[in-house]
């Protein structure tokens, strides 16, 4: 096991330094991209440009302005922003990260038990109208774009209905951070939760639906009814406990790739200034330096969520964990 | 014919529905087994015997089959029990053997865990206990050093003993029945001889009856007490081994016990193998299911025969041919149909 996570470190570290490089080269060394120009604003004159380049270090070979720029984002943590000279990159991103946190963590708890419970119900009614009901509606879930649904929700909570009983709690669009007012944090999380939920639910629950379908032909959930044991336990301790496998790698990646900043589209339909509005405001004004960090933050939560996924599934699957140490 | 019977299965049953049709997996099958006796179900694949046995358990799930006829164990008819009660018969009065032990455990737990769930399902008892009738059961079947061996997972374990552990699983809560459905098909020659000893020396200590099924002659040869030779979903022959092996009277029998490959006579030419193949359960002829395969076939084949007693000695047989006829015949069917008794 711990052959096993040294590796797996080793490996994590590697790929996050090719991922800056990648990053550094397609923002940096693409022709076209001239950031002094575009710092510059349009109609400046060459001199003014050129001076710009050289006040921003522009001009120096690339290795050197990689070096630079890691250094300034790990090693003197003062990076700052392009745009806003005075802004501080890292900043920025620990101001976001908890808001992109609390928009995933609460719609994963949401759809992990919705999808489980109807991926269940689903494979359980195989064969009544109940199972294709379900499936329908996860097609339907699955198919509506995040931001459409986004927009809807706000339209009738916000404006049209916002007066009614019925969606009179529902805060202005915006954020209060958890330790400031639990309360206002959840009304103001709440919608965005779903919304973000639905079509992970839509998602998951089809993909555990087929993954059980699948375990319940194999010889061991045979071996588990002629034990005697209740319908229930075969389920849930034998055929689930399968299925878990696949169904939490998936989760683990989704996860990560959310974490990273993959909630973009809910974070600006709900105006939650978490990673992913921070990537859309950064990359639609060119902003090297945020655009730089946050995907390297991004990266950073894939792999880890890669790795967590890789150590988690070695824990679920004895095969895999021993497997890899008689191996090692 | 005199002891108890423990599981009597009457015109059992089973069909499924499929987009060709109504496939008739076992058509009308009556049998008994008798308390501590081992009788073995024989056939080749599609014969219906795992099906019969399967559904003997209620263990087919498909919401396409079809089912008739009554089972009844120790008086009760299993195929109108309440699942609740069901569950109880499940794994601690009849328990069963699988033929594939590769795949048939949990890939996830622990052996012993595996073997502690089964007996906790159905008796009330701590974890530890379970656990020490466990380590207690693995030594039983023969696994080496069992008090190690309860914590391991079962890729941990070769076929021979993956198969051993689902013995005991199956002997944890002492059946009175034991269903082995093929159970040394998956395993080496030498894994299978020590596995058949197995499963005869615990029926002793167990006291439990035996259903062994399988398409080897060979296994039935060393173990069977009563045998029954399943054909297209029906049962063609039914008497005790002696007479099945040394008065065969169904042709297919006759081809099935023409085609073993035996040391202790001259060897044949070449082996007699039964021509033509399987009928598709789908379109079963109206009459003898075998006719079609079958040399001596007559006009009488047409229609279907009963299992009857022609010898009158309780060994049963669906063939329209006379007694007499047979033994004349089978001389042809059969390389040497006097087998000498070993």
């Amino acid at each position: 096991m711990t052959v096993f996570l040294v590796r797996r470190l080793v490996w994590t570290a590697f790929v996050l330094f090719a991922i800056t490089v990648l990053t550094f080269l397609i923002f940096f060394a693409t022709p076209g991209i001239d950031p002094a120009a575009a710092m510059a604003g349009r109609n400046t004159d060459p001199a003014t440009v050129e001076s710009i380049r050289r006040d921003f270090g522009l001009d120096r070979p690339l290795p050197v302005q990689y070096t630079m720029m890691m250094k300034r984002m790990f090693v003197d943590r003062d990076l700052v922003s392009y745009t806003n000279r005075g802004v501080q990159v890292l900043p920025q991103i620990k101001a976001a990260a908890p808001v992109t946190l609390s928009v995933v963590l609460g719609a994963a708890v949401i759809w992990l038990l919705l999808s489980t419970l109807i991926g269940i119900a689903a494979a359980t009614f195989r064969g009544t109208v109940i199972d294709p009901l379900l499936m329908a509606l996860g097609l339907v879930a699955l198919s509506t774009p995040v931001f459409w649904l986004g927009e809807v929700v706000n339209l009738l909570t916000q404006s049209r209905f916002h007066d009614s009983l019925l969606f009179s709690w529902v805060p202005a669009l915006g954020y209060t951070p958890l330790t400031e007012d639990p309360l206002l944090w959840f009304r103001h999380l709440i919608i965005p939760w779903i919304v973000l939920a639905v079509g992970f639910i839509g998602l998951y629950s089809r993909v555990l639906r087929s993954s059980l379908l699948e375990v319940q032909n194999e010889d061991f959930v045979r071996t588990a009814r002629a034990k005697g044991l209740s319908e229930r336990r075969v389920m849930v301790r034998h055929v689930l406990r399968m299925s878990l496998i696949s169904f939490v790698s998936l989760f683990g990646l989704d996860f990560g790739a959310l974490v990273g900043g993959g909630a973009v589209l809910v974070e600006v339909v709900f105006g939650l200034p978490g990673v992913g509005s921070l990537i859309f405001r950064s990359a639609s004004g060119l902003d090297l330096p945020v655009v730089m960090a946050t995907v390297i933050y991004a990266a950073f939560f894939i792999v880890l969520a890669n790795a967590v996924v890789d150590v988690v599934y070695a824990l679920l699957d004895p095969r895999i964990r021993l497997g890899r140490t008689q191996t090692a | 014919m005199t002891k108890e019977a423990l599981l009597e299965v009457r015109d059992l049953s089973v069909s499924f529905r499929t987009e060709d049709g109504l496939v008739r997996a076992v058509g009308g099958v009556s049998f008994c087994i008798r308390k501590g006796e081992v009788l073995g179900v024989l056939g080749e694949s599609g014969s219906g015997k795992s099906v019969t046995m399967m559904s003997v358990l209620r263990l087919i799930r498909d919401p396409n089959a079809i089912f008739a006829g009554e089972v009844l164990y120790k008086g009760r008819d299993l195929m109108r029990l309440p699942e609740q009660r069901m569950r109880e018969v499940r794994g601690a009065e009849i328990a069963m053997i699988f033929q594939d032990p590769m795949t048939s455990l949990t890939p996830v737990y622990r052996v012993g865990w595996q073997i502690a769930e089964q007996i906790r399902a159905h008796q009330s008892i701590s974890p530890n206990e379970a656990r020490r009738s466990a380590i207690e059961l693995l030594g039983a079947v023969g696994i080496p050093n069992p008090t190690a061996r309860v914590d391991d997972y079962p890729h941990q374990f070769s076929g021979g003993m993956r198969q051993r552990v689902l013995i005991a699983m199956a002997l944890s809560c002492n059946p009175d029945l034991l269903i082995a459905d093929e159970p040394t098909t998956a395993l080496d020659v030498t894994i299978q001889a020590q596995i058949l000893e197995l499963i005869m020396r615990l029926k002793d200590d167990f006291g439990s009856a035996v259903v062994m099924i399988t398409h080897d002659m060979g296994v039935l040869a060393e173990i069977a007490d009563r045998m029954v030779v399943m054909y297209g979903g029906r049962i063609v022959e039914e008497g005790t081994r002696e007479e099945v092996f040394y008065d065969p009277q169904h042709p297919y029998t006759w081809g099935l016990l023409g085609s073993i490959a035996r040391l202790d006579r001259p060897k044949p030419q070449r082996l007699t193998a039964i021509q033509g193949a399987p009928p598709s359960l789908l379109h079963l002829p109206p009459g003898c299911a075998f006719a079609p395969r079958c040399p001596q076939r007559f006009s009488r084949c047409e229609a279907r025969p009963p299992l009857h007693d022609k010898l009158g000695t309780g060994h049963l047989d669906a063939c329209f041919l006379e007694p007499e006829a047979k033994r004349t015949r089978r001389a042809v069917g059969i390389a040497d149909p006097g087998l000498a008794p070993s």
